[in-house]
C-alpha cells in the first residue's frame, strides 16, 4: 500500500496523508467503541455464485473502498464465492467477457467515485452478466466520505437482488443488548456489525427491543424503575416515552405490521396477559383471557393473527389467535417447551425455540405442512429474529459461558457468529428494509 | 517545509474529524442517470436512564434479628406455590403492612436462567403473585403491594449449575423507599 515514488507527486503525497488521517481517524473511533461486533462465517450456502467485484476507480479517495465492502457483504451471505484478481475497473471500461469467464465469474462489479460539488462523491457501478456477456444494469449514487461504507451495502443490495432475485438485507440495521459488568447497552448496529451506535445505557437489563416496521423506532422493556416498563424509542432524537407502566409487569412489545398498534403483555388484571394498544400507549384494551401464562405476541405479517406463547396446556407452546378476538388454535406439538414464536416476512414458516433434551435450539415450521426442522445444534438458543428477506434468522447463543449472537439461514447451510470482545451480547433484532 | 505544513493540516483535519459526532447526514442532490439516490445513513443519539431514588424508613425492617430482615422466598424448580418454611416469614410481612398502612412493597419475582427471557418473566410474575395472594390474605391492603418479574435478569447466582439455579428462583420483598 505504501508507495516512496509518490513522494515526488506532493498532490497525490498529500491525498495519501489525508487517507491516512482519516484511516487513522477510523481507528481511534473503532478503539472508542468497545462494543464492535465481529463477525464469523461457519457455514455457507451449497452453490455459491461466482462473482468478481473490481476495485473502484478512485476509490481511494474516500479512505473506504466500496468494493471492499462489497466483497465482504456478498461474501458474507455465504451465496456468493469471490473470484480472485486484484484490478480497478472504471465503471464506463469494456468488459472482457471471454477472460472474466475464464477466471471462472458469472458476474462482474466495476465501478467509479467520482468527486463531487460540495466536497461529496458520485459512486457509479455496472453489474455484469459474464455468462450472457450482458450488462445487468448500475446506478449512481452522490454521498460524504464518510457514507462509503453505507453506499458499498446499497451496491451490495443491488447485486444480490439482480442476481438472486430477492431483496438483500445488506443495509438493514440489527439491535442487540450488551451486558458488559453491570452495564447494560442497547446498540445499533449495520447488519455487518460494523458501525455499533449506542440507543440506551442502562444499569439494569434491557430486554424485547422490536423494530418499529418503518425503522425509526425500538418498543423494548427496560427493568430501571425495578420492574419491567415498556418504552418507544425514537432512535434519530433519542426520545422515548413509556407506553406501558401499569401496576405489575409490562413486557413482551410485538408491533403490528401498519406500525400503529403494540401488542403487549400486562399483568395489572392478574397473570400476564396480552393487550393491545395504540403505539403512543392510549387506548389498551384485553384481546384475551387466558387462566395460565399468555406472553411473547408476534403478529402475522397481514397482521390478521397473533401468534404466543401459553402455558394453559400445562406446558408452554405456541398458539396464535385472530387479532379481532376468537378462539386460540395451538400450533406446536412436539415436545414439552416450545417458546419465543416468530413469523417470517412471508407468513409461511414459524421460527421459534424448541427444548430438545435439556437444549434449547431453534426450530422452522412450515405453517402449511407442519414439517419442523432443528437448525442449530447449539444448547442455549433464544430470540430469533427474522432478516427482512426470510432468507437468515438471527438469534442470541452462548459460546463458552459467554453471550453471542449468531445466524442460520432457514435452510440451516448458512451460519454466522457475532460476537463483542469480552461482553455479552443477547436479544437481537433485525430492523426492517431500509426505505 | 511541505512536510511541516501537511503535518499541521493533517493535525487540524484529525482533531476536527475526530472530535465532532456525527451529525444527521445530509441528503445530498441527486446526479441522476439511472435512478441516483443520495446516501443517508440513519443517526441514533445515546441516552442513559436514571435511577430510582431512596428514602427512610423504619428500622426493624434491616435489624438482622428481625425477621422483617429476611426478604426472600425460595421455590422449588418449576413451583409456583409459597412453601412451608417461608410462611412465618411471609406472615411477618403481611402483619408489619397491616400495622403501617403507609408502607408499600414491591415483590419481585425471580427465575433461572433456562429458556425464553420472556416466558421466564411470566413465570417469576406467578411466584410474585403467590406471595402477594398470601400477604393480602393475611391483612395486608392489596393497594400496599405491587408484584412484579425480573425474570431471569437479575440472577443472585451467577452460576450456572443446580445450586445457582436454586437461589435464582425466589421472590423477593423490596419495601417502597429502600
Amino acid at each position: 500500500m505504501y508507495n516512496p515514488v509518490a513522494f515526488s507527486k506532493p498532490i497525490i503525497d498529500m491525498r495519501r496523508f489525508l487517507r491516512l488521517l482519516v484511516a487513522g481517524c477510523a481507528m481511534l473511533a473503532a478503539s472508542l467503541a468497545h462494543a464492535q461486533l465481529t463477525i464469523e462465517i461457519t457455514g455457507a450456502g451449497a452453490n455459491r455464485l461466482p462473482i468478481a467485484i473490481a476495485d473502484f476507480q478512485g476509490e481511494s479517495a474516500v479512505g473506504q473502498d466500496i468494493s471492499a465492502v462489497v466483497r465482504a457483504d456478498l461474501e458474507r451471505s455465504g451465496l456468493f464465492r469471490l473470484v480472485p484478481g486484484a484490478v480497478t475497473l472504471s465503471e464506463s471500461a469494456p468488459i472482457a467477457y471471454d477472460d472474466w469467464k475464464g477466471r471462472g465469474a458469472d458476474a462482474l462489479v466495476v465501478g467509479s467515485v467520482l468527486p463531487g460539488a460540495g466536497g461529496r462523491f458520485e459512486v457509479r457501478f455496472r453489474l455484469y452478466d459474464v455468462q450472457k456477456g450482458t450488462a445487468l444494469g448500475g446506478l449512481v449514487y452522490t454521498m460524504a466520505a464518510a457514507q462509503a461504507r453505507t453506499t458499498g451495502h446499497r451496491i451490495a443490495d443491488f447485486v444480490y437482488e439482480k442476481l438472486l432475485g430477492e431483496k438483500g438485507v445488506f443495509s438493514t440495521r440489527i439491535a442487540y443488548v450488551v451486558k458488559s459488568g453491570a452495564r447494560y447497552e442497547l446498540q445499533i448496529a449495520d447488519a455487518d456489525g460494523v458501525n455499533a451506535q449506542t440507543a440506551l445505557a442502562s444499569r439494569e437489563p434491557i430486554i424485547s427491543p422490536a423494530w418499529s416496521p418503518d425503522g425509526t423506532r425500538l418498543a423494548y422493556v427496560s427493568f430501571e424503575a425495578k420492574k419491567p416498563v415498556v418504552y418507544v424509542h425514537s432512535l434519530a432524537s433519542g426520545k422515548r416515552h413509556v407506553v406501558a407502566n401499569f401496576k405489575g409487569s409490562n413486557s413482551a412489545p410485538a408491533w403490528s405490521p401498519d406500525g400503529r398498534r403494540l401488542a403487549v403483555v400486562l399483568t395489572k388484571d392478574g397473570g400476564s396477559q396480552i393487550y393491545m394498544m395504540n403505539a403512543d400507549g392510549s387506548g389498551v384494551t384485553r384481546i384475551a383471557s387466558s387462566a395460565g401464562i399468555d406472553t411473547e405476541p408476534f403478529f402475522s405479517p397481514d397482521g390478521q393473527y397473533l401468534y404466543f406463547t401459553s402455558d394453559r396446556g400445562g406446558s408452554p407452546q405456541i398458539y396464535r389467535m385472530p387479532v379481532a378476538g376468537g378462539s386460540a388454535q395451538r400450533v406446536t406439538f412436539e415436545g414439552g417447551y416450545n417458546v419465543s414464536p416468530r413469523i417470517s416476512p412471508d407468513g409461511k414458516t414459524l421460527a421459534y425455540v424448541s427444548r430438545n433434551g435439556g437444549r434449547f435450539q431453534v426450530t422452522i415450521m412450515d405453517l402449511a405442512t407442519r414439517q419442523t426442522q432443528i437448525l442449530t445444534d447449539s444448547a442455549k438458543d433464544e430470540s430469533p429474529s427474522w432478516a427482512p428477506n426470510g432468507r437468515m434468522i438471527l438469534y442470541a447463543s452462548e459460546i463458552g459461558g459467554r453471550g453471542v449472537l449468531a445466524a442460520v439461514s432457514s435452510d440451516g447451510r448458512v451460519k454466522q457468529r457475532l460476537s463483542v470482545q469480552a461482553a455479552d451480547v443477547r436479544e437481537p433484532a433485525w430492523g426492517p428494509f431500509i426505505q | 517545509m511541505l512536510k511541516k505544513l501537511l503535518a499541521v493540516a493533517g493535525i487540524v483535519v484529525l482533531v476536527a474529524g475526530c472530535g465532532t459526532t456525527p451529525g444527521p447526514e445530509q441528503p445530498g442532490a441527486a446526479v441522476e442517470d439511472r435512478g441516483a439516490k443520495p446516501i443517508t445513513a440513519p443517526e441514533v443519539k445515546t441516552v442513559t436512564s436514571d435511577q430510582v431514588g431512596e428514602g427512610v424508613l423504619p428500622p426493624e425492617l434491616k435489624d438482622p434479628k428481625n425477621i422483617l430482615s429476611k426478604r426472600s422466598v425460595y421455590f422449588d424448580f418449576d413451583q409456583f406455590t409459597v412453601k412451608e418454611e417461608f410462611r412465618p416469614l411471609v406472615e411477618a410481612h403481611a402483619r408489619f403492612l397491616a400495622s403501617h398502612p403507609k408502607l408499600k412493597i414491591l415483590i419481585q419475582g425471580n427465575t433461572d436462567e433456562r429458556g425464553s427471557r420472556e416466558y421466564n418473566l411470566a413465570l417469576g410474575q406467578k411466584r410474585a403473585d403467590a406471595v402477594r395472594r398470601m400477604m393480602t390474605l393475611l391483612g395486608a391492603r392489596e393497594d400496599q403491594i405491587e408484584s412484579v418479574s425480573l425474570g431471569e435478569e437479575k440472577p443472585r447466582n451467577p452460576g450456572h449449575d443446580e445450586a445457582a439455579w436454586a437461589e435464582n428462583r425466589r421472590a423477593d420483598i423490596l419495601y417502597v423507599g429502600e
